[in-house]
């Protein structure tokens, strides 16, 4: 037997020592770790993971009238190809979508543009911007609905000012979705106006000043400098705004009544599955909906993920 | 020179132009909802509209509590959102420390499990949530509204970014002198990831008080209603007493609006933090 070197063997020893010491480190990381990640994950798995699979359980049933349920398989599903009213809250929906997201974007950024100027009081616009974001949809709702009233609200006594005769803003089922789809785009430009200040002020100073050396308008500076640099911004908020509006609820729901005759013509996706969940009690056919609205969510989420290559610029 | 001076001066009148009209847009609802909450329900629907009103009707405010519950409301939307937030912050902060600055098996497994649950629209846990209550008997009580909004992913997400960017020498040396994780999260990493829970405080803050559907599911009793539900409900009897009505709103918006108006930095750079990641 080859007697090991004294060096080698007081080597070998410190090794062992400090790998024991590693290991009982390593094991009181481990410890500390899950017992910090316990009470969410806990939480996270019984209040949102675990449901999402019974959701998807659920919409494969029917429901009785005292909670108990049974297994339908696809009716659901294929209750909703011939389902007129889904097919309507759909529509609804891509209305809502179509103009309060490019809208909304369009003016935010004008606004956080305006803001990024020299320019004085700007903290005083920013915070009156800011308000309705602040302010509960509900009470947003019921002073829109009065300044909406066909009667006696501001809004038509305006309008009688020059000469109109103001419609029924939130009766007429024409018009219906257009004044709530007023209302959100008011109550969300503060929000995203926020998000494309903080993000137009990443952007490099030296930019501009060599955009002005070379003598470029205003105009020409905000479409080869702010708006490509903005990109990725822009990006983000149109794709949480696009989630935000798949989910519209509450205007709806506080601003249109429950017999009100426009309210075919403004129910949106969600608001048939609070329909179908709570007030119908047919909670197999809302689960089903809630599946659908994840899977168009999901769709949608990733064409704007490929699309934004054709438009998105990264530094 | 004379001329781009001139030049100037007309852009930044334009620029204050367009700003005034938006503001003038933002800033007339809220007028009108606190002219017409101080209106006699004639003077409101008086036609042409009264816009001063003769007397302040202060009692209007009276009204609204005598008609609802109103300081219970505002009690229990004032518990609902200081219990959700501090136990949000809590629970998330813990979590994201050890996601953030602890190697452990499963770690990323784990997060991305967390993460899952971002993509997932709101209305996809509402059903089992409610199920859950029912099972629990806790409908019509208060911590049916909050217990579900103690755990969130996204704030987990927000605050492992701020935990990720502090740098390594502080545990180490914390390690040194014997203190384990925890310690190290409480003492050390807690203070200096302040502005992430400012953000994330202020967010969950502003949701927990504006919520709607969740409250209206799982609550329809008044002793455990909040406001936004008391709202609502306020509109189903009183549906033409605007003055009543805007009272009740301006009231419902009031706590919001006093918090927004002395934290007024912490809000509007909490939005950026937050809707900005």
């Amino acid at each position: 037997m080859k007697e090991l070197p004294l060096e080698v063997e007081v080597k070998a020893n410190q090794k062992f020592k400090v790998s024991n010491l590693a290991k009982t480190r390593k094991r009181s990381d481990y410890f500390w770790a899950y017992l910090m990640i316990t009470p969410l994950m806990l939480g996270l798995v019984i209040f949102y993971l675990w449901p999402i699979i019974q959701t998807f359980y659920f919409s494969f049933t029917e429901w009785g009238a005292f909670g108990q349920y049974e297994w339908t398989g696809l009716d659901n599903y294929k209750r909703m190809l011939e389902d007129t009213n889904l097919l309507k809250s759909f529509k609804n929906t891509a209305i809502y979508i179509i103009f309060t997201v490019p809208i909304g974007i369009f003016l935010s950024i004008l606004i956080a543009v305006l803001l990024n100027q020299n320019i004085k009081g700007k903290s005083v616009y920013r915070t009156l911007y800011f308000l309705p974001v602040i302010t509960m949809p509900a009470a947003i709702a019921m002073v829109w609905k009065w300044l909406y009233n066909s009667d006696y609200g501001l809004l038509n006594y305006l309008l009688s000012l020059i000469g109109i005769k103001g419609p029924q803003w939130v009766s007429d089922p024409k018009i219906a979705l257009y004044s709530i789809i007023v209302v959100a785009i008011w109550s969300g430009i503060g929000y995203n106006m926020v998000i494309f200040l903080s993000g137009l002020q990443g952007i490099p100073k030296t930019y501009y000043e060599a955009a002005e050396m070379d003598g470029a308008g205003p105009i020409r500076v905000f479409f080869k400098i702010t708006l490509p640099l903005l990109s990725p911004v822009i990006f983000f908020v149109s794709i949480m705004s696009l989630i935000g509006a798949f989910q519209v609820f509450d205007l709806i729901f506080m601003m249109i009544g429950k017999s009100s005759t426009a309210l075919e013509n403004t129910q949106s996706i969600v608001y048939l599955f609070y329909q179908h969940a709570f007030v119908l009690n047919d909670k197999g056919y809302a689960a089903a909906i809630a599946v659908l609205l994840l899977a168009v969510i999901l769709i949608i989420t990733a064409i704007q993920m490929v699309l934004q290559k054709k438009w998105v610029h990264y530094d | 020179m004379e001329r781009s001076k001139q030049l100037l001066n007309n852009k930044t009148f334009l620029i204050h132009f367009v700003l005034i009209v938006g503001s003038v847009a933002m800033v007339l609802p809220f007028l009108w909802m606190i002219l017409t909450s101080l209106k006699t329900y004639a003077e409101s629907i008086h036609v042409p509209p009264v816009i001063i009103p003769e007397d302040f009707q202060w009692g209007n405010y009276k009204e609204v509590f005598g008609l609802l519950p109103f300081f219970e409301f505002m009690y229990n939307t004032f518990i609902v959102t200081i219990l959700r937030t501090a136990g949000q912050l809590f629970l998330c902060s813990l979590a994201a420390y050890a996601f953030a600055r602890i190697e452990f098996p499963g770690r990323n497994i784990l997060f991305m499990l967390a993460l899952s649950v971002l993509m997932v629209p709101g209305q996809v846990f509402l059903l089992p949530q409610y199920m859950i209550m029912v099972k629990l008997g806790w409908l019509n009580t208060l911590q049916a509204v909050i217990v579900p909004g103690l755990f969130s992913a996204f704030g987990t997400f927000l605050l492992r970014q701020f935990f990720m960017g502090l740098p390594k020498e502080l545990e180490e040396a914390a390690r040194l002198d014997g203190c384990n994780h925890f310690q190290i999260y409480w003492k050390i990493m807690l203070p200096l990831a302040k502005p992430g829970l400012v953000a994330l405080g202020i967010f969950t803050t502003l949701w927990s008080w504006n919520e709607l559907m969740w409250p209206m599911i799982v609550n329809s009793s008044p002793e455990s209603m909040t406001l936004s539900v008391g709202l609502s409900s306020l509109q189903g009897q009183y549906l033409t007493n605007y003055p009543i009505l805007m009272a009740g709103s301006f009231l419902a918006i009031l706590p919001m609006l006093i918090l927004f108006i002395i934290l007024q930095k912490q809000f509007i750079e909490g939005i950026a933090v937050t809707g900005g990641k």
